[in-house]
């Protein structure tokens, strides 16, 4: 049981780190501040969600287990309000130049 | 391989406090300092301090950077005079000079440090359980070292006089900085109406833990002070006049409570800011209470700014 548990922690870490890595790939790479915006959040939604997903298996207890999953829906209210906030900056910055 | 990490982590601090300080953009070097404070946390959590990494993030990070930010901003018309003023060659040469040696000076002072470091910890350990807290650190910054955390408290409080003191006299007494504008609808006032109740709970929590576990007010009231800048920023709620009494009694209330308690110890403890035995953890949690509120108003009213509106009539 615990093989397949660890298991899957290594599959859904890894593949959070994969998100990060191509978040940051499209931060630099992609040509405008909305697409980059857009590579940003997958890293930050998907990517950290499956290793708070990969981490739950190893945790102590249910409450710590509950602080990870807080952090995770912090951390997308915030990702996302960011994102529409410098979104809204830019869509206002080039319709009225 | 938690080796690697921690050099490529030193790596990465030091070329992120090399850009902040080549860079030509004030805005540039800021964002590149909040970087630099977010890596300074890790190595803080790595070097087992939590305590630190959490006042790192929290007051490094979060608050500095904010507040450079906002002066970055401010100083954004002046760039351009200021790159194109360029020192002599006597001046910088001067400056390189100067650096260097108090780089030279401090590699020297670390390297000569003696092997083990001297170090306090064992007597804090043989004497923690006097204090009645489990944490050490509030141990130390409340009990062992309180002079140090008072004089804190009260240079704050200093900043704060400080920027206030900014204020035109016709403003004097005003509200501090700009009423703030946002949609009433939009996902600004939204965050500001749904992330509060939770950042209260969290602040709440941190502050209260501090006496077993790391946290504390310091870390506690830079959660607090956050969500009450984001209400503020969302144009939910205004900053009060700085004339207000209430405010006024807030901000020196803790300080205030912290020195009546130590002036109480000479009498009972035959010392400033020693406690009788047996109730050393009431009179901290009496402090930390004080202190929270004040902590609290003085990191966001330090942020908000100078008074910039008239006292009202």
């Amino acid at each position: 049981m615990s093989f397949v548990l660890d298991l899957w922690t290594v599959i859904a870490v890894a593949s959070g780190a994969v998100f990060f890595l191509a978040g940051t790939t499209g931060l630099l790479r992609f040509p405008d501040a909305l697409t980059r915006l857009h590579a940003l959040t997958k890293a930050d939604n998907l990517g950290l969600g499956l290793v708070v997903l990969g981490l739950l298996p190893q945790v102590d207890s249910v409450s710590a287990g509950l602080k990870l999953l807080c952090i995770w829906g912090l951390v997308l209210l915030s990702g996302a309000t960011a994102a529409q906030l410098i979104a809204r900056v830019v869509l206002r910055r080039d319709t009225h130049p | 391989m938690i080796d690697v990490l921690n050099i490529g982590l030193a790596g990465l601090i030091l070329g992120l406090a090399l850009w902040s300080i080549v860079a030509r953009e004030a805005f540039a070097a800021v964002a590149g300092f909040m970087a630099y404070g977010l890596l300074l946390t890790l190595v803080w959590v790595q070097l087992h301090g939590i305590d630190v990494a959490l006042t790192e993030a929290a007051i490094g990070g979060g608050l500095t950077g904010a507040l450079l930010i906002s002066a970055a901003t401010r100083l954004r018309s002046t760039e351009a005079a200021a790159r194109a003023e360029r020192p002599g060659a006597v001046v910088r040469w001067l400056a390189a000079g100067v650096s260097a040696a108090v780089t030279a000076a401090l590699a020297v002072g670390v390297l000569a440090l003696p092997v083990p470091a001297p170090t306090l910890a064992p007597d804090v350990a043989a004497h923690i359980a006097v204090t009645g807290v489990g944490n050490p650190i509030t141990a130390v910054l409340l009990a062992f070292r309180a002079m140090d955390t008072l004089l804190e408290a009260i240079v704050l409080l200093f900043a704060l006089i400080g920027v206030w003191s900014l204020a035109p006299d016709r403003f004097w007494g005003g509200r501090p900085g700009l009423r703030q504008h946002a949609d009433p609808n939009g996902i600004l006032a939204y965050v500001a109406r749904v992330l509060p109740p939770i950042g209260v709970i969290a602040g709440i929590y941190i502050f209260w833990v501090g006496a077993d576990h790391p946290g504390g007010k310091f870390q506690g009231a830079t959660i607090m002070a956050a969500m009450w800048l984001l209400v503020m920023m969302a144009g939910l709620a205004d900053a009060p006049p700085i004339s207000r009494t209430w405010l006024r009694t807030l901000l020196v209330a803790g300080p205030l409570v912290f020195i009546a308690i130590g002036v109480v110890g000479v009498v009972t403890a035959d010392a400033f800011l020693a406690y009788p035995a047996g109730i050393a953890k009431p009179l901290i949690l009496v402090i930390e209470f004080a202190l929270m509120p004040t902590l609290t108003l003085i990191l966001g009213l330090m942020l908000v700014g100078a008074p910039k509106r008239g006292p009202l009539p």
